[in-house]
């Protein structure tokens, strides 16, 4: 199978494992990712005001560039460029007016957008659609039902319109990793927000998410979180080093792109993991395992 | 003191903006409080999510606009998917962000303000989104 | 030629503020027909009335047009006016010119234009209107009951009271519904099964009420005053008539599973009878958990069995019964847990439904009426309640208010400080409902005498966090968030109509809303009946209520029906569609787009015939008849046809 793939800007610096480990992932699994042309920033976060087409223009461009493609599918792996590709097409497929107004802007593009021609596709959809008894076949290192906290957050359930699975009750990540032999535990701080963007201008209250959220995933005893989100990873991994640093007490958890543990479980080089992204590191507890 | 209330500020010009621009409609509201009760940010807000709606409906955007509540809000969205009524509490929030930069609002994360190390650091997402939010 | 009166309503200003009656007067009276037109402001009322009569005494009117409203309001009025000046009532026609005229245009010269089209089409029929009779029917004086919940058993008791006979069907093995489940009831506090197993024995020991339990409605026939009702009789496994109860065999059946009647918190056996004051009290075989029905073994009941009852038979039996009204009581579920992922999908142990409380306070319930929860069977201290959970919420689940939720949830939330004095309760409402007597002060008593806390606002998320709930919620009186370590956590969740109910009505020819719940034929004026004439409503089936308003609704669906039965005979409109035999073929056509099976072919004489009583008159047989040998009573094709002509403006 073959399918575009939209990385954003994130992928390639600070989320590079994310995009090595999913790649590497769909590799084992027969699909091919290939990288759209000349792709530009999506705008990060949907713009959800009627009135501000401006901020629409750039995940439009994108979409643009994956029509041009030829295939009718965008793969993304970040859930923000996930989230606002997906609801900036909904929105100029449900606003006909503004839809030529965002055209009408880029009238240098050969190519116009109409809202419906571009499905795009979140990394968790595209493993969920892969048949689970293939997927059971590609994993050749026993997890030893490694306990895993999954991270949903907010943009790959939020708005419904857009949601991946159950807005309150997501799975897709359960099913995945239980087929490639995890236990997934109980994990009601699964799509709560980590503050997000607010790490900028409020570390205060992103701090306090964290420790929320990773509270909640040790109690119910987790090894490590895994997520599908460089910014919710930032957040969560980072943070939490800066709560062990303030307070020795706090106990840490390893945070990892949900591809990067099935990638290894698959059977890739745990090596093209680049563990000096992370804050806390996920070695000893994959060491623990027999996953290195 | 005292909200003083009749029939034209009832239904202000800025209320009518705050709707058309964030497409919702707040009169659906019934004040449940869902919204204020599953907001991961609600702590540092000034005025809890459903007290926003309410002020709208009653005309009062000054006052929302005097509060720290939309700066505050990540866009989560976990009051919009939950609202009983479908009011997108979310989007009013971005409404007020939008209302208030055209209005002149300093921006509120200042690119200066941020060390190069920060900036190092944290993810471009990051940074992004927080400028499209926060600032105009 | 005959001679038509025209009597023009004014209906106060409904009608003469947008229809000029003086300029329509002036249009019509020299109209083909019209022997006297006159106008008058209410023409319902007993001077209009008296005009009309008046007027077809003196002037031997033969045909009479009244233009007012609409037929549904007032047709009854005028035929009885006429009728009592000698004249056939089916000679009275109306002339719709208020709902289909001014109340829905505001020019008046369109409007005036547009009632005179409209009284003009109506003359042309009344013109060509015959003198017609009702058709007389006989009634059998037996009621169905369907549904033996507390509406289903007040309805039956109340018409064999009255002396008639009653058959009261129920798919459970007992009697008693939900009502049998509850613990105590508002705002009284007196035991639920205390005051409603004595009906329960009454309708048992009543001579004039014949109850079939275990059995469903599977096809129902015929009409008012004369259906056809097929029931299925569901295999119990044994012999009910030699049965008696003595429930040796529940004792030491082996196989356990979750008791339904105590919500899946007790348990029952798999030969078993619900609960102890079941009526009747007889037990059944759960064939699908029997373990003598799935592997041959045991048979343990039959040995034991001292009358020797058990027979294994899984046949199920049907009868048929001819009555001639049926009330529909089916009763209401409440909407399930598994359902709402934000608070638990039924995961969570200790989240329950309020339907399963009333089981845990129960006294006869599976822990003797102590409040203990499901998980660990500790008293739980700290006890959250949440009210309109999937109720008044339209863009998740259901946009009513399930009305009876405020006040079990306060009732729920006494009776526990009742038991656990040492324990808090807390309850979650937007707005506390109270309309009813002595329910405001019930609301008050909790919170001054038992300290219950309420809290404005939702919730709006819980998870399990060690033992503890952790509930997420708001006050939204003191904008405050609040977070609640709960050690159980109960659910008003909503009512909703029992399952099967689509079903059912599809086979009564009756109506449901958009949320399955029973239509009434008028909101406000038939609240009992439905549009099918003979089948009345009862209960939670058609809304949520309490207990105080289905008895009074069950009460008033049974004097409905009394006052059915009173007639001697019932009088079936006569506008209905004969049949032509020198113009009908035989086609069968005709027989094919009825939907009430009223027409059926006789093949030997190659013509249809018409059951007069079936025929509902709505005309879909005329309107495919190739020949013209199906004519609706004064609603012939030349009476459509000279009304079209009018309309067109070339009538006369």
């Amino acid at each position: 199978m073959e399918i575009s793939y939209y990385p954003g800007c994130t992928l390639k610096t600070k989320a590079i494992n994310f995009e090595t480990s999913a790649l590497a992932l769909l590799e084992k699994l027969d699909v091919k990712a290939i990288e759209l042309k000349d792709w530009n920033c999506c705008g990060v976060m949907f713009s959800q005001s009627q009135d501000n087409l401006m901020k629409q223009l750039a995940p439009i461009r994108t979409l643009i560039r994956a029509k041009e493609s030829g295939r009718d599918r965008l793969l993304t792996l970040c859930s923000m460029c996930y989230n606002t590709l997906k609801r900036s097409a909904l929105f100029i497929q449900e606003n006909e007016d503004k839809r030529d107004k965002i055209n009408d802007f880029m009238d240098l593009e050969e190519t116009e957008y109409f809202g419906n021609e571009i499905e795009v596709v979140n990394i968790l959809t595209l493993l969920d659609e892969i048949d689970k008894d293939k997927l059971k076949a590609s994993i050749v290192k026993d997890a030893k039902d490694l306990k895993v906290a999954t991270y949903y957050g907010c943009l790959l359930t939020r708005p419904k319109e857009v949601a991946i699975d159950n807005v309150e009750d997501p799975q897709i990540m359960e099913n995945l990793l239980e087929a490639a032999g995890c236990k997934p535990v109980y994990f009601p701080f699964k799509t709560e927000c980590c503050a997000s963007f607010q790490v900028v201008s409020r570390k205060d209250i992103a701090r306090e998410r964290t420790r929320k959220i990773v509270d909640s995933a040790r109690k119910n005893g987790a090894e490590m979180i895994l997520l599908a989100c460089p910014l919710c990873e930032y957040n969560l991994d980072k943070l939490q080093k800066e709560l062990h640093e303030e307070d020795s007490t706090f106990e840490t958890l390893p945070v990892l792109y949900v591809t990067q543990l099935l990638a290894i479980l698959a059977g890739v080089d745990p090596e093209i993991n680049d563990y000096s992204k992370h804050y806390i590191d996920p070695r000893p507890v994959l060491e623990r395992k027999g996953l290195l | 003191m005292a909200i003083s209330l009749n029939k034209e500020k009832l239904r202000t010009q800025e209320c009518e903006k705050l709707q058309e621009v964030s497409g919702t409609n707040v009169y659906s509201c019934y004040q449940c409080g869902n919204c204020t009760a599953g907001c991961p940010c609600v702590d540092a807000m000034d005025i809890p999510p459903h007290e926003v709606i309410r002020l709208a409906q009653f005309g009062q955007i000054e006052k929302i606009l005097d509060s720290n509540t939309m700066w505050i809000c990540a866009s989560c969205v976990t009051c919009s998917v939950r609202c009983p009524r479908s009011v997108d509490i979310s989007g009013v929030m971005e409404a007020l962000r939008q209302i208030a930069l055209q209005n002149g609002n300093e921006d509120v994360t200042k690119l200066g303000e941020l060390s190069s190390e920060e900036l190092e650091e944290l993810p471009q997402i990051a940074v992004i989104s927080n400028f499209r939010k926060l600032t105009s | 030629m005959k001679k038509i009166g025209v009597f023009l309503c004014h209906c106060g200003i409904n009608i003469s503020a947008t229809v000029d009656i003086e300029k329509a007067m002036e249009a019509l009276k020299d109209y083909p027909g019209v022997a006297h037109i006159e106008d008058y402001k209410y023409m319902c009322s007993d001077p209009g009335q008296q005009l009309i009569k008046k007027k077809i005494k003196d002037l031997g009117l033969d045909g009479v047009v009244v233009c007012a409203c609409s037929p549904t309001l007032h047709e009854n009025t005028f035929r009885l006016t006429v009728k009592a000046a000698g004249m056939n009532e089916y000679k009275m026609e109306m002339a719709n010119i208020r709902e289909q005229c001014s109340w829905v245009h505001k020019d008046k010269t369109v409007a005036t234009e547009k009632a005179i089209k409209i009284i003009k089409s109506v003359i042309e029929k009344a013109r060509l209107d015959e003198a017609l009779d009702p058709i007389e029917v006989d009634i059998t004086r037996k009621a169905m009951v369907i549904g033996a919940g507390v509406a289903g058993i007040q309805t039956a008791l109340n018409i064999a009271n009255s002396g008639y006979e009653v058959i009261l069907v129920e798919r459970e093995p007992s009697i008693g519904g939900k009502m049998a489940q509850l613990s105590e009831t508002f705002p009284t506090l007196d035991c639920s099964q205390c005051i409603l197993t004595p009906k329960m024995v009454e309708v048992s020991n009543h001579p004039k009420i014949k109850l079939m339990t275990y059995s469903e409605v599977v096809d129902v026939s015929g009409f008012v005053g004369n259906f056809k009702v097929k029931v299925k009789r569901k295999a119990t496994g044994l012999d009910w008539d030699v049965c008696n109860g003595c429930g040796l065999c529940t004792e030491k059946c082996p196989k356990k599973l979750p008791s339904e009647f105590d919500q899946g918190l007790g348990e029952r056996k798999a030969i078993y009878r619900p609960f102890p004051q079941a009526v009747p009290n007889r037990v059944v075989i759960d064939f699908e958990n029997c373990t003598y029905m799935q592997s041959g073994k045991c048979g343990i009941c039959q040995k034991v069995c001292p009358v020797k009852a058990i027979d294994f038979d899984k046949e199920d039996k049907f009868v048929e019964e001819e009555v001639g009204a049926i009330i529909c009581a089916t009763g209401f579920e409440t909407y399930s847990v598994k359902d709402i992922p934000e608070f638990g999908g039924g995961k969570l142990p200790d989240v329950v439904d309020g339907l399963t409380f009333e089981r845990i306070l129960s006294a006869s319930g599976p822990t003797g009426g102590e409040v203990r929860r499901p998980s660990d069977g500790k008293v739980p201290k700290d006890i959250v309640f949440l009210e309109c959970v999937c109720s008044r919420d339209p863009e998740h689940y259901l946009p009513y208010c399930s009305k009876v939720c405020c006040m079990y949830t306060v009732k729920h939330a006494m009776l526990y400080k009742h038991r656990v004095h040492d324990g808090q309760p807390y309850v979650f409402y937007m707005d506390m409902r109270t309309g009813g007597k002595g329910y405001e002060e019930f609301y008050q008593r909790a919170a001054e005498e038992d300290k219950v806390v309420f809290i404005r606002g939702k919730v709006s998320k819980l998870y399990q966090d060690d033992d503890k709930i952790v509930v997420c919620g708001v006050d939204t009186l003191s904008n405050e968030t609040i977070e609640i370590r709960a050690d159980m956590v109960v659910l008003a969740t909503a009512i909703v109509p029992s399952k099967g109910i689509r079903e059912l009505t599809k086979l009564l020819k009756i109506q449901i809303d958009q949320h399955g719940f029973l239509s009434e034929a008028h909101p406000k004026l038939r609240p009992v009946e439905s549009l099918t004439a003979g089948v009345y409503l009862a209960g939670c089936a058609q809304s949520p209520r309490d207990i105080p308003d289905t008895v009074s609704q069950a009460s008033g669906a049974a004097s409905m029906v009394c006052t059915l039965f009173a007639n001697e005979k019932l009088k079936h409109e006569p506008i209905i569609v004969g049949v032509n035999e020198d113009i009908c073929s035989g086609c069968g056509i005709c027989t094919v787009v009825c939907p009430y099976d009223a027409r059926k072919t006789n093949l030997e004489k190659k013509l249809v015939e018409v059951n007069e009583v079936l025929c509902e008159g709505c005309g879909a047989c005329a309107a495919a008849c190739p020949s013209g040998a199906a004519q609706q009573n004064n609603y012939t094709d030349n009476q459509i046809n000279a009304m079209i002509k009018a309309i067109l403006g070339k009538g006369g």
